[in-house]
């Protein structure tokens, strides 16, 4: 019965030489980090800068080639090169707006860079994942880090209380997306995603079940995304935490759920999307006009990004009821490049604000940070107006290209209310904007952005993201496009599982 | 044999219980036991199905949700301790330093 037809698996070592680096370079730092006092903890976070580096050099390598690795394991192609770069950038500005902060905030850290590592990690995985377990496994290396992450202000109790509701509710979503792959296993036969693919091909859209197994990993994932009415745990979570990691959850998070998302969802459950492209309508409907009308009114500048995170996150969901169309998956793809950059921005101006010990994280903390701190307050303003959707920034196309997918799949009134909502959310967007520029009166004082070179690079680099994706999108948007079709067009393979 | 239902059927059993424990209770290190009781009746539905599929897939996941679930409880309890050093409480209608 069982058989191991060794012959098949086929062990590709030079694709995920960029895994091996974040992992080597996460475990030096823990081995030179405890004796290096927690004041100068910035030679910890050029070393996780450098592996950073490093890794995406070899990533860079790595693209195009096409190969299924480890037996079909890990699917090493330009969609999983596409979100690791990505990953990588996220993790590079985190760790870049970090410096200052941990040695700061005196937080340890040798635990900080090799956590924010092995996190960057788990996302790699998550978006080289061709297989169900590597999903999972990519998936728990990235929160159980993260839950750690969130909770790293050992003294400050909204730092654990964040963190708690954080775990709960991500190991809580963690059981359904293990159930939803332990039936997908059971309906298909296989936890390898190609025959999955197979499989579902044939005559599966009734099989009771796949059905449940799609529902439960499709409530596991939308945890993970924060779409509604999973997302109680995000606003607490992102306020509660650290700010640089709460930009990394905003954007290394949300784009690693969403490159297994996509993966499982528009590639290889792609032949029975007639069964969940409806309940992906009403969850973008949902996710966009919760998150935006909540977000009308906030007071902390965290807290508002967090639902605008959950607004933005609704929006891709509109890309993904636009079903397999190769379109609409280069948009969607292209749209998380523009976010990324625009989110990691944002929240590097938060952090730029900050003090240690007293958060400033209130939108009133902006007013007048356009008289005292010009450059600041236009950085500011260029992500506030690119997460509006003005163009011709990097939000504005991104939004553009995806609904103009989703008009093509024939989402009509999905793109109407999502058009609304865009302009919903132009009011808070603009809400900062004006507290910095039109409104005076007891400005906060604001350490000198020149003395903390690594936040004013990440800022620069969330500004040169933002611009010049939004103005010259054609050679970003054809590398989304070709990314998601590596994907969606290799061809699936016969052979069923591979231990058989 | 047993048949495959009866198993499936239990699996999903303890899954609920699990869920209602988790939404029911205040208590988080009960809460926090839910969730593992979730992720044991995914493990017994993962063995059941693997020995019917006839392929080892099953059992091996089995493997990998354990070891998870243990680095889980690690960082998890870490972070309940944490909470209770700073609040000395583990009820969770007692979180409520952040709420809009």
């Amino acid at each position: 019965m069982n058989q191991f037809t060794l012959a098949a698996v086929n062990f590709a070592w030079l694709p995920i030489l960029p895994l091996i680096a974040v992992t080597l370079g996460a475990m030096v730092i823990m081995l030179v980090g405890p004796g290096i006092d927690d004041e100068d903890s910035a030679g910890l976070g050029l070393i996780a800068l450098m592996t950073v580096l490093a890794a995406f050099v070899l990533t860079l390598f790595t693209l195009g080639e096409n190969t299924l690795s480890f037996g079909g394991a890990l699917a090493l192609d330009d969609y999983s090169g596409f979100f690791e770069l990505v990953i990588l950038v996220a993790t590079a500005v985190t760790i870049g707006m970090s410096l200052d902060y941990v040695a700061d905030e005196r937080i340890a850290g040798a635990e900080y860079y090799s956590l924010i590592l092995f996190a960057a990690l788990g996302m790699m995985l998550m978006a080289t994942a061709g297989d169900l377990i590597i999903i999972f496994l990519g998936l728990e290396t990235m929160s159980i880090a993260v839950y750690a992450l969130v909770g790293f202000l050992r003294r400050d109790p909204r730092s654990s209380e964040a963190a708690l509701k954080y775990f709960l509710l991500g190991a809580f979503s963690t059981g359904f997306l293990l159930y939803g792959i332990a039936l997908v296993y059971g309906a298909t036969g296989t936890i390898r995603l190609d025959p999955v693919r197979a499989a579902v091909a044939t005559d599966m859209a009734s099989n009771p079940l796949l059905l449940m197994g799609l529902g439960m990993m499709l409530i596991g994932f939308g945890f993970k995304v924060a779409a509604v009415p999973f997302h109680m745990w995000t606003p607490d979570a992102y306020e509660g935490a650290p700010t640089p990691v709460t930009a990394f959850m905003a954007v290394g998070v949300k784009v690693a759920a969403f490159a297994g998302f996509l993966r499982i969802f528009l590639v290889h459950l792609g032949p029975v999307s007639a069964q969940w492209s409806a309940v992906l309508w009403v969850l973008a409907v949902l996710t966009m006009s919760v998150g935006n009308l909540i977000a009308l009114v906030q007071s902390n500048i965290k807290r508002m990004l967090a639902y605008s995170a959950i607004a933005h996150a609704g929006y891709i969901i509109l890309g993904m009821a636009a079903a397999s169309s190769h379109q609409a998956g280069g948009a969607i793809l292209y749209y998380l490049l523009g976010y990324s950059f625009t989110t990691l921005g944002a929240f590097a101006v938060v952090i730029a604000l900050e003090r240690a010990g007293e958060a400033r994280d209130r939108i009133s903390d902006f007013r007048g940070l356009a008289r005292t701190h010009p450059g600041l307050a236009a950085a500011m303003a260029i992500f506030m107006l690119s997460l509006a959707g003005v163009p011709p920034l990097a939000g504005f196309v991104g939004k553009f290209y995806l609904f103009s997918a989703a008009l093509n799949a024939g989402l009509v009134w999905l793109v109407i209310i999502a058009a609304l909502n865009s302009a919903i959310s132009v009011y808070y967007y603009t809400r900062v904007i004006v507290e910095m520029y039109a409104r005076e009166g007891n400005e906060i004082d604001v350490k000198r952005i020149g003395a903390r070179p690594a936040l004013l690079l990440s800022i620069v680099a969330g500004v040169a993201g933002t611009v010049l994706i939004g103005i010259f999108p054609q050679p970003y948007m054809g590398a989304s496009a070709s990314a998601f079709a590596a994907a969606a067009g290799r061809p699936a393979l016969k052979t069923t599982a591979m231990l058989r | 044999m047993t048949p495959i239902s009866y198993y499936l059927a239990l699996s999903a059993i303890l899954f609920a219980v699990g869920v209602a424990g988790v939404l029911i209770r205040r208590n988080v290190i009960v809460m926090f036991l839910a969730i593992e009781l979730m992720l044991n009746a995914v493990n017994l539905a993962l063995v059941a199905l693997g020995r019917r599929i006839g392929s080892m897939d099953g059992q091996v996941i089995v493997f990998f949700v354990m070891t998870v679930a243990a680095a889980e409880a690690a960082v998890g309890l870490a972070i309940i301790i944490s909470m209770f050093r700073n609040r000395d409480t583990v009820n969770a209608d007692e979180l409520n330093l952040l709420r809009w």
